[in-house]
């Protein structure tokens, strides 16, 4: 294909085989529909022209043909939804083992930190045939993080994680883009996603470490004091937080959820909200006092405390599960005043 | 075919000296700043919008210029997002919202059910003072200064992040919106209440079934923008925390309310168009619509359904995987009552008598254009693919392919096909057919190009692609396009003008047409009709119109 006028996008990851397939399929069925009808159009406004002298036949209608063409594009139409659906899941499921990536989006730039500490900015390094997944959320506005050779994209959310994953096949340099409007220097927040052979990936990182985030996270957890309460050792004033990453946990008000990152986030933000069952709202919010960074901190470290079972925690972390559910809850708690917060 | 041998259009009558109109009935500014009658208002309303027409469009213009090359170069970043967010504010909310249902809903709505007015002339008048109201203060956000949040002011950007004046903005489409509220109102009374006697449901034109269907929409659907609006200003002004997450509110909440109007409102722009279509396509071919009942229903369908997808537009902005699961399966069923539309109207043409006048290539080309706008719906429909084209380019050529494809061809076919009622006179057919051919080039060109650019990930509201230079040879195209379309739009306003004074008068009924509103005179008297007609026939009677005035043998073909 031309180099200057690439009608295709590149493919470099496993998801983007599905989605081009289905999309080769929509091209076909629908390039039919669009033949069928437009050839009827045409054939027909040549065909039945007007001629002095013959005059059109009027017909009423004829409820065969109606039921013909709802019932054959309705068919058509849940093959696609279906197809889709298929497909959806596959980008909407991370695999439990794959690598964890932090991405914290602001005004206008990406702010990457992997799990070992490696710090990037707009670019993120990523090893050739490995599951990677972003853990993502924004300091200030919606953005969006979005590689088109991937064909992946996931909204980033303040106040959230959101999540989305990929398994990149093909070593290379690809466009990082931001999808979703988010102001003046929108078309400036773009990057680079630095796809490299796992060698070269080693070398990389070895060149970059700061200390793996959950240590940063170890130091801010003594630093804030939580220790206190939440002890490790004996139960505390608070929840003894040593496997509790991914395990189902029952709330003051009888609730049962999962112990995902989002859960994890909140209960630091805003303690009173999800409240786990036998503990007392003593925990003041940390709402402000900690930066995104820090928070990712904190959940790395928290989740590394849980690694005793370390299939327990990934496996419901399917991104929909963690951003869709948890948004529900939050809409409902963030908009009725809590009382029950202990300042 | 040359317009002399045109064999529909009659030969033109003289007009008779002292008959009165509603044009020539008064004269002087209040006469038409004070009108109840339907007709002037659709006048009013019809100068206005094509005043916020050019606005946009201009907006559109310096988008598409902008775009031409890779870096950004002929305004800064800020007056870009400013550009293509005020482009979007005007078309949707001052151009294609009011276009059709405001013009020539108000001028049809009563002459097709053999009414003398709508069931509420005053607030009639009302709507359109309400809706100058809210351009007023569209223009006067634009003149100091303008918005940048994109026409969707997502929040928290719009409530705790722009410097911008979105309060303003918000205020104009508030107002804006009571004025196409109040237009459905005065829409669904008068269908009820003012049908002339005969004029039973199963015998009204489908564009009445669909400028019901659309009223139901800015019935149910418009108060809940303004809620929103409300909510994003408390946010802004008091610090109320709603959408914010920093004040405690959530984000995805503001994307669910915007949506649920936003995407009806998208029928309420197009359902309109298909009902002109259909008039248009019925007369052209001398033919009673095919399935009148399934292409009625499909519009109730429409409306109905319409309320039911909005999460279509969230499918990566954070819902769970099973609300995207039930908003993708129900898009689907919204598509189909499209597709029942499409396959009737071509049923339509079958043995039909067609003419080629120019609302008839107006039609053509919204049946082109509003397929493929529907079946790239389809891939958005679709999780996995909606994933990579959302918020890409891919979105934008789709919606434009049914926004202006759809609904502005439509709006066009129904100024051409109802001029001679409107303004008395026969527009120049040849000029005519040129403009509907330049536009279906312009658009194409225009957008089209834009579909693989989405495939290939641009996304929108970029207005620097200088990391992606692969991506200018095909919006160089779109930008060549959109000059043809620039081209295309400004003619007809040149010749319907020129028409208004130089045009041949027309007759009662130059296109030998079905329907009441083809028989009184043109134009139409105040009150519309000389005595209440009384309807004894069923819609698209072209057989009786076409018979032979003396009793032959019909010729069998």
């Amino acid at each position: 294909m031309l180099n200057n006028f690439p009608l295709w996008p590149q493919q470099a990851s496993t998801l983007a085989g599905h989605v081009d397939a289905l999309y080769i399929f929509l091209l076909i069925v629908t390039g039919m529909m669009a033949l069928l009808v437009f050839t009827l159009i045409i054939y027909f406004a040549a065909r039945y022209r007007y001629r002095p002298g013959v005059r059109a036949e009027q017909i009423e209608g004829s409820n065969a043909l109606e039921i013909t063409w709802s019932a054959i594009p309705f068919l058509i139409f849940m093959v696609i939804f279906a197809w889709g659906a298929l497909v959806f899941f596959k980008e909407r499921t991370p695999p439990t083992d794959a690598a964890e990536v932090y991405v914290v989006a602001k005004q206008w730039m990406w702010k990457v930190e992997h799990a070992e500490g490696q710090r990037e900015i707009n670019e993120l390094h990523v090893p050739v045939g490995r599951d990677v997944k972003l853990i993502m959320t924004s300091q200030d506005v919606i953005h969006s993080f979005y590689i088109p050779a991937f064909r992946i994209k996931q909204d980033v959310l303040p106040g959230r994680y959101t999540v989305e994953w990929f398994h990149a096949t093909k070593p290379g340099v690809y466009h990082l883009f931001c999808a979703e409007y988010c102001g003046t220097q929108h078309s400036g927040m773009v990057g680079s996603i630095i796809v490299q052979e796992p060698a070269q990936y080693e070398a990389w990182m070895n060149g970059n470490s700061n200390g793996p985030l959950s240590g940063s996270g170890e130091k801010i957890f003594a630093e804030l004091g939580c220790a206190t309460c939440h002890r490790s050792d004996i139960q505390g004033r608070g929840p003894n937080l040593v496997g509790v990453f991914g395990k189902p946990v029952q709330l003051d008000d009888g609730r049962m959820l999962t112990a995902d990152e989002n859960y994890l986030r909140e209960s630091i933000l805003d303690p009173g909200s999800k409240r786990l069952k036998g503990f007392q709202p003593i925990m003041p919010t940390f709402q402000g006092l900690v930066s995104e960074e820090q928070l990712n901190a904190l959940v790395a470290y928290i989740k590394s405390i849980s690694l005793s079972n370390p299939m327990g925690g990934a496996k419901t972390s399917a991104s929909g599960a963690v951003s869709g559910e948890s948004s529900d809850n939050e809409g409902k708690t963030h908009t009725l005043p809590n009382g029950t917060k202990v300042q | 075919m040359s317009m002399a041998a045109n064999p529909i259009t009659q030969p033109p009558i003289p007009p008779v000296a002292e008959r009165e109109d509603y044009l020539n009935k008064e004269y002087g500014i209040w006469s038409w700043l004070l009108t109840t009658d339907h007709k002037r208002i659709a006048l009013l309303y019809l100068l206005s919008i094509t005043f916020f027409f050019f606005i946009g469009g201009f907006f559109a213009l310096l988008i598409r210029l902008e775009l031409l090359t890779p870096v950004g170069d002929l305004v800064q970043a800020d007056s870009y997002n400013k550009i293509f967010t005020m482009h979007g504010m005007v078309m949707v909310f001052f151009f294609l919202i009011p276009s059709i249902p405001a013009v020539l809903g108000n001028f049809l709505v009563p002459l097709m059910i053999g009414a003398k007015d709508l069931a509420f002339p005053r607030i009639n008048l009302l709507s359109w003072y309400l809706y100058i109201i809210g351009g007023a203060l569209m223009m006067h956000c634009m003149l100091t200064g303008g918005v940048d949040t994109g026409w969707t002011f997502y929040a928290p950007f719009s409530t705790s992040f722009t410097n911008t004046n979105i309060v303003e903005a918000g205020l104009a489409i508030f107002v804006a919106g009571f004025s196409s509220i109040l237009t459905g109102l005065n829409f669904v009374v008068t269908i009820h209440r003012m049908r002339a006697p005969g004029m039973t449901w199963s015998r009204l034109p489908l564009f009445i079934w669909a400028h019901y269907a659309t009223s139901i929409i800015q019935l149910l659907g418009t108060p809940v923008i303004a809620v929103t609006i409300v909510l994003v200003a408390a946010e802004r002004a008091l610090h109320l925390g709603i959408f914010d997450p920093k004040l405690g509110g959530d984000p995805l909440l503001f994307q669910h309310l915007f949506w649920f109007y936003s995407h009806p409102a998208v029928y309420i722009m197009i359902l309109p168009s298909m009902g002109v279509v259909t008039e248009i396509i019925a007369c052209f071919s001398r033919k009673r619509i095919f399935g009148y009942h399934f292409v009625a229903f499909s519009s109730i369908a429409i409306a109905v359904f319409g309320f039911l997808v909005w999460a279509h537009h969230m499918f990566v902005a954070g819902i769970s995987v099973y609300s995207a699961l039930i908003f993708s399966f129900l898009s689907y069923a919204v598509a189909l009552p499209s597709a029942i539309k499409v396959f009737n109207w071509t049923a339509t043409l079958y043995k039909g008598s067609i003419h080629y006048d120019a609302p008839m290539l107006y039609a053509f080309g919204f049946l082109g254009l509003f397929t493929i706008g529907g079946l790239t719906g389809l891939f958005l429909s679709a999780l996995g693919i909606d994933v990579h084209v959302t918020d890409t380019y891919f979105v934008v050529a789709h919606f434009h392919y049914i926004m202006v494809g759809g609904a502005v061809m439509g709006y066009l076919g129904g100024i051409h096909f109802w001029w001679p009622k409107i303004s008395g006179r026969l527009y120049p057919e040849g000029w005519a057919r040129l403009a509907a051919l330049i536009v279906f080039i312009g658009f194409n060109l225009t957008f089209f190009p834009q579909f693989l650019l989405g495939y290939m990930g641009m996304p929108r509201r970029y207005y620097d692609y200088s990391h992606m230079p692969e991506f200018q040879v095909l919006n160089v195209m779109s930008t060549a396009g959109a000059t043809i379309l620039g081209v295309g739009y400004l003619l007809p306003m040149v010749y319907l003008l020129w028409s208004m004074r130089y045009g041949k008068p027309a007759s009662d009924n130059p296109w030998n047409a079905a329907g009441l509103e083809w028989k009184t005179t043109s134009p139409p008297p105040t009150f519309n009709f000389e005595e209440e007609p009384v309807v004894t026939w069923e819609a698209y009677n072209y057989e009786e119109l076409d018979a032979p005035q003396k009793q032959e043998v019909p010729v069998a073909r």
